[in-house]
C-alpha cells in the first residue's frame, strides 16, 4: 500500500530509534502528549514505546471522538432512537458505547429501536431518499476531520429537498481543547498533568492545517509537532520535540508535510463555515465544559437540526461510579491506575468509552499493552 | 402431487404460509424443488427420517445454523455456506463426514427463485463434497419474522481409528500450521453489505476441508489440533484453543498469509485481518517434526497451496496470543469483543 | 482518531464523486472537499470523502529525512565507538 507500507517499516524504525537515544538526554524525562487516539493506537499495536527510552514518556490524550462525547450527548441518542420513532444513523465506532446504566445503542437496537450503521453521510443520504415517510436522523460526532462530510450532507439535503433528514450534531475542536489541557489546574487530589509538548492531530489539521496551533505553542510555550499516524512519523515526530525541547523552542512543527499545510483545505473549511457555527460551550467527557470548543447547526440550517426537530427531554446521566476515564482522558491517569480496568471493566463489558473505542487508551493498554507482562512471563516459562 | 407433471417452475412465485402449511403446495415445494435438485438414494426414500449404513469408527455429530447477510456473496450463498460449515466442523474432530441433513426456515414472501438458486448450490456444494443430503425439513414463517431464509444443517461423520484431535490438546513446543490466506470470506461479505459496498476481486474462500484433513491425517494420525477459524477469525480461534489446552502462542506477523486486497479493504474499514471470519482454513496444531511433512502434504492439496507455519505453543499460566509484529515489536492478540465493527476512528 | 487511508484516484465520476484504489478494492468517494483532483494522484479517503491530496514529492523528502537521522546516528556511535569514551550526545 503506497505511502503506508513504507512508513511502517521495521529497518528504518530501528534507525530512527537509535537518533532519538542519541538525542535525548537522559538526566531528565520528556513527557510527550499524542493528542489523538491513532497516535495511542499505534504507539501500541506497532509497539513504539519499546524503541524509545524510557525517560521519553507519551501520555495519552482526549483525542477520541467516541470517548470525549459526553454521556448526556449519547443519552439522547438513545432517546432520540427509542422515544421519536426515527431512523438513527450512526458510525459503528458508537454502537458499543455505554450511556446512562450501561445502555448502549446496541442495546436500544435490540429494544426495536431502528438504528444504521454507516460508513459515510452519503449512507445516511440514501437511507433518507429510501425512507421518504420516516424521519431520519444522523448521529454526527467527530473532530474537524469529519465536520465536512456532515457539512456537505446537510447542503445536499437542502439542494434535494429532503424534508425527513436531520443532523444530531456533536463535531468538536481540537485546538481549544489543548488549550484547555495545558491551562486546566489539577483537579483535587491529583497531580499537575506535566507535558513538555504535543505530537499534533494528524487528519484533523490535513483540515485546519497547522496555523490554529501556534496560539497555544505561543502563549502555552510549548512545542508541537503535527506527526502523522503511521508508527515512522511517530518516531520521527518523537525526534523533532526532543530537539525542540533540548533547545529551548516552542514552535509548531509539520512531520506529516505529506498531507497537512500551514492552511489546510480551505474548501473544506467554507464548507463547514456555511452550515456550522462555534457554540458558545460544550461539554466534555473528562474536561469539563470547554468554552468555544464544539460546533452546532447555523440558523439558516435548522431545519436540518435534529436538536430542533425532536425536544428531548433532560435527563440526569450518569457514567458509572469510580471510572477512572475522565482523569485518563486528561492524562492525569494511566488505565492501570482506575480501580476497575481489567477486572470489572473490560472490552467485553465496558464501563466506559475509553474501553470501548480502539483508540481509548484503556482498549490500547488491555489490546496491546499487556504484552510486556505476557513476553516476560512467556520467557520466564521458556527458560 | 403427480399433476404437475415434469416440475413446478420456481422461476416466479414467493413463499407464502401454505408451502409450510402441510397441503399440496408444500409437498409440491418438497418434491420439485428439494427432492429434484438434491437427488440421492437415502432421501428418495421420502421417510421422514433417513436410514443409512455407516462404515466403523466412533461417530461424530456436528450441527449449525446458518444466517448470513447478504445471503448471495462473492464465491458462494447460503447454501453452500450450510454444506461447508458443518461438513467442516465434522472434520476438524478428524472425523469424515458421511451425511447431512438440512431445516429450512423460511419467511413469508422469500422469492422461491432466491431459493431455488440457494438450493441448488447446497446441491452442488454436497455433491462436490461426496457428501449427500439425506434428510430435511421446511418451515414458513410470517413476514417480519424471519430474515429470508435460515439453514441449519447437521453433518454425521466417522472417525477413524487412533485419532484424537481435541482443542486441548495443545502442548508446548509444538507448531501453528495455517491452511491459507486469512479474511476473504469476511471481506467478502463486507463488500456486499448495505451501507458498505466496495469492488474486490476478493471471493468467500468457504470449501469443505475434508479431503484436505484426511491428507493430513493419513501421514500424520497424531496431530493435536484441528480447528476452523470461523467467526472472529484466526484470532479468536487461537484463544479459545489456548483456553482449552491451557498454553500460550507465539506467532510470527510476517509469516501469517493475508492477500494484499484484504489487508487493504481492512485499513479502508478499520478491522484488523485476525479477527475476520473465514470459511474455508485451518489451522493445525502438530510436533515440530511433522510441520514440514504437514506443509508439503498441505501444498498439493487446492486447499491449502499457500498453508504456512505460522507460530509456536508455548507455556503460559494466563494463556495469552502474542504476535511477533514486522515492525519490530510485539503485541497481545486478544479475544474479539462483540462483533468487529467498520470505525472512523 | 479520525481513520484516514491513501488511496489512488481510478476515474473522476460524476456528481463530485470519484472511484479511488486501494490495492485491488475500489470504492466510490466524494470529492466534494477538494478541488482539481486528477486521475492517477492519492488521496486521503476519510468516512467515503477525499479529505487531501498527497504531496509524492513531500513523501518522499520525509522518508529521507528519516534515512538520515538514522545514518547520522549510525555515525555518531562509530565516533563515539572509535573514540572509546566520547562525549554523550
Amino acid at each position: 500500500m503506497r505511502y503506508v507500507s513504507e512508513f511502517r517499516d521495521g529497518s528504518l524504525a530501528r534507525k530512527l530509534a537509535r537518533a532519538i537515544a542519541q538525542a535525548s538526554d537522559r538526566t531528565r524525562n520528556y513527557h510527550l502528549m499524542e493528542f489523538c487516539g491513532g497516535h495511542t493506537h499505534a504507539i501500541f499495536r506497532y509497539g513504539v514505546q519499546d524503541l524509545v527510552p524510557e525517560n521519553v514518556k507519551y501520555v495519552h490524550g482526549p483525542g477520541c471522538p467516541v470517548c470525549v462525547l459526553p454521556v448526556r450527548r449519547l443519552d439522547d441518542a438513545v432517546e432520540l432512537a427509542l422515544n421519536h420513532d426515527v431512523i438513527l444513523c450512526t458510525y459503528g465506532d458508537m454502537m458499543r458505547v455505554p450511556g446512562t446504566k450501561q445502555k448502549s445503542l446496541i442495546k436500544a437496537k435490540a429494544e426495536g429501536a431502528d438504528i444504521r450503521m454507516v460508513y459515510s453521510t452519503q449512507d445516511a443520504l440514501r437511507i433518507t431518499r429510501d425512507n421518504s415517510h420516516r424521519e431520519v436522523v444522523f448521529f454526527a460526532i467527530g473532530f474537524e476531520t469529519t465536520t465536512p462530510p456532515t457539512a456537505v450532507a446537510i447542503l445536499q439535503a437542502k439542494a434535494e429537498g429532503l424534508k425527513n433528514f436531520t443532523v444530531f450534531c456533536n463535531h468538536v475542536l481540537t485546538p481549544p481543547a489543548i488549550a484547555h489541557i495545558v491551562n486546566a489546574p489539577a483537579e483535587e487530589g491529583e497531580d499537575p498533568v506535566r507535558i513538555d509538548g504535543f505530537l499534533g492531530p494528524s487528519h484533523v489539521s490535513s483540515v485546519i492545517g497547522s496555523k490554529p496551533y501556534e496560539p497555544v505553542a505561543r502563549i502555552y510555550r510549548k512545542p508541537v509537532v503535527i506527526a502523522g499516524f503511521e508508527p515512522l512519523d511517530v518516531m520521527q515526530s518523537t525526534l523533532m520535540l526532543i530537539r525542540q525541547i533540548n533547545e529551548g523552542r516552542h514552535d509548531v512543527e509539520n512531520q506529516y508535510t505529506r498531507v497537512v499545510t500551514r492552511d489546510g483545505n480551505r474548501k473544506a473549511q467554507r464548507l463547514v463555515e456555511q452550515v456550522l457555527e462555534l457554540r458558545r460551550e460544550f461539554e466534555w467527557r473528562g474536561l469539563g465544559t470547554v468554552p468555544q470548543s464544539a460546533l452546532k447547526i447555523r440558523k439558516d440550517f435548522s431545519d436540518f437540526d435534529a436538536e430542533k426537530r425532536f425536544p428531548v427531554s433532560p435527563k440526569t446521566s450518569r457514567e458509572v461510579k469510580s471510572c477512572e476515564c475522565p482523569a485518563i482522558l486528561r492524562g492525569a491517569k494511566r488505565p492501570t491506575e482506575c480501580k476497575l480496568f481489567g477486572n470489572i471493566c473490560t472490552p467485553d463489558n465496558p464501563m466506559g468509552a475509553c474501553m470501548v473505542s480502539s483508540e481509548g487508551a484503556c482498549a490500547a493498554y488491555w489490546t496491546y499493552g499487556r504484552k510486556r507482562d505476557a513476553a516476560a512471563a512467556i520467557k520466564e516459562a521458556a527458560v | 402431487m403427480n399433476n404437475t407433471g415434469k416440475g413446478q417452475s420456481f422461476r416466479t412465485g414467493t413463499v407464502d404460509m401454505t408451502h409450510g402449511g402441510g397441503g399440496r403446495a408444500m409437498a409440491v415445494l418438497i418434491k420439485d424443488l428439494f427432492y429434484r435438485h438434491l437427488k440421492n438414494p437415502v432421501l428418495d426414500q421420502a421417510h421422514d427420517a433417513a436410514v443409512f449404513d455407516i462404515p466403523p469408527g466412533r461417530l461424530v455429530i456436528s450441527t449449525d445454523a446458518h444466517v448470513v447477510s447478504p445471503l448471495f456473496f462473492p464465491g458462494g450463498d447460503i447454501g453452500s455456506l450450510s454444506v461447508h460449515g458443518t461438513l467442516n466442523d465434522v472434520a476438524m474432530a478428524g472425523a469424515q463426514p458421511v451425511s447431512l441433513t438440512a431445516s429450512f426456515i423460511l419467511e413469508e414472501g422469500f422469492p422461491l427463485a432466491d431459493l431455488e438458486r440457494i438450493v441448488m448450490s447446497m446441491a452442488q456444494a454436497s455433491s462436490q463434497a461426496g457428501v449427500p443430503v439425506v434428510s430435511g425439513d421446511t418451515k414458513v414463517v410470517e413476514k417480519g419474522k424471519g430474515d429470508g431464509v435460515f439453514i441449519t444443517t447437521t453433518g454425521v461423520g466417522v472417525l477413524p481409528e487412533g485419532v484424537a484431535i481435541s482443542p486441548g490438546a495443545a502442548q508446548a513446543g509444538q507448531v501453528v500450521l495455517l491452511s491459507g490466506p486469512i479474511g476473504d470470506h469476511g471481506v467478502a461479505i463486507l463488500s456486499k453489505r448495505e451501507n458498505l459496498e466496495f469492488e474486490t476481486e476478493i471471493r468467500s474462500d468457504s470449501a469443505a476441508l475434508h479431503g484436505l484433513v484426511e491428507n493430513m491425517i493419513s501421514a500424520v494420525p497424531d496431530i493435536s489440533v484441528l480447528r476452523d477459524p470461523t467467526r472472529g477469525g484466526l484470532a479468536t480461534a487461537l484463544n479459545e484453543i489456548a483456553h482449552a489446552s491451557g498454553v500460550g502462542f507465539v506467532l510470527q506477523e510476517k509469516e501469517i498469509p493475508v492477500r494484499p486486497d484484504v489487508r487493504a479493504a481492512c485499513e479502508l474499514l478499520g478491522l484488523d485481518p485476525l479477527y475476520v471470519a473465514n470459511e474455508g482454513k485451518l489451522i493445525c496444531i502438530c510436533e515440530a517434526a511433522d510441520a514440514t511433512r504437514l506443509l508439503d502434504i498441505a501444498h498439493a492439496h487446492p486447499l491449502g497451496r499457500e498453508a504456512a507455519r505460522i507460530g509456536e505453543v508455548v507455556e503460559d499460566g494466563d494463556r495469552m496470543v502474542v504476535m511477533q509484529t514486522d515492525f519490530g515489536g510485539a503485541r497481545v492478540v486478544d479475544w474479539l469483543s462483540g462483533e468487529q465493527l467498520p470505525r472512523i476512528c | 482518531m479520525c481513520l484516514a487511508i491513501p488511496a489512488r484516484v481510478v476515474s473522476l465520476d460524476a456528481d463530485d464523486m470519484a472511484t479511488v484504489a486501494l490495492e485491488g478494492i475500489r470504492k466510490l468517494v466524494s470529492t466534494a472537499l477538494i478541488d482539481d483532483v486528477a486521475v492517477g494522484e492519492y488521496v486521503l479517503v476519510h468516512v467515503g470523502f477525499a479529505l487531501h491530496k498527497l504531496s509524492e514529492e513531500e513523501a518522499d523528502r520525509t522518508l529521507k529525512l528519516m534515512m538520515e537521522a538514522g545514518v547520522l546516528a549510525e555515525e555518531l556511535e562509530e565516533m563515539a565507538a572509535a573514540g572509546s569514551t566520547g562525549d554523550a550526545p
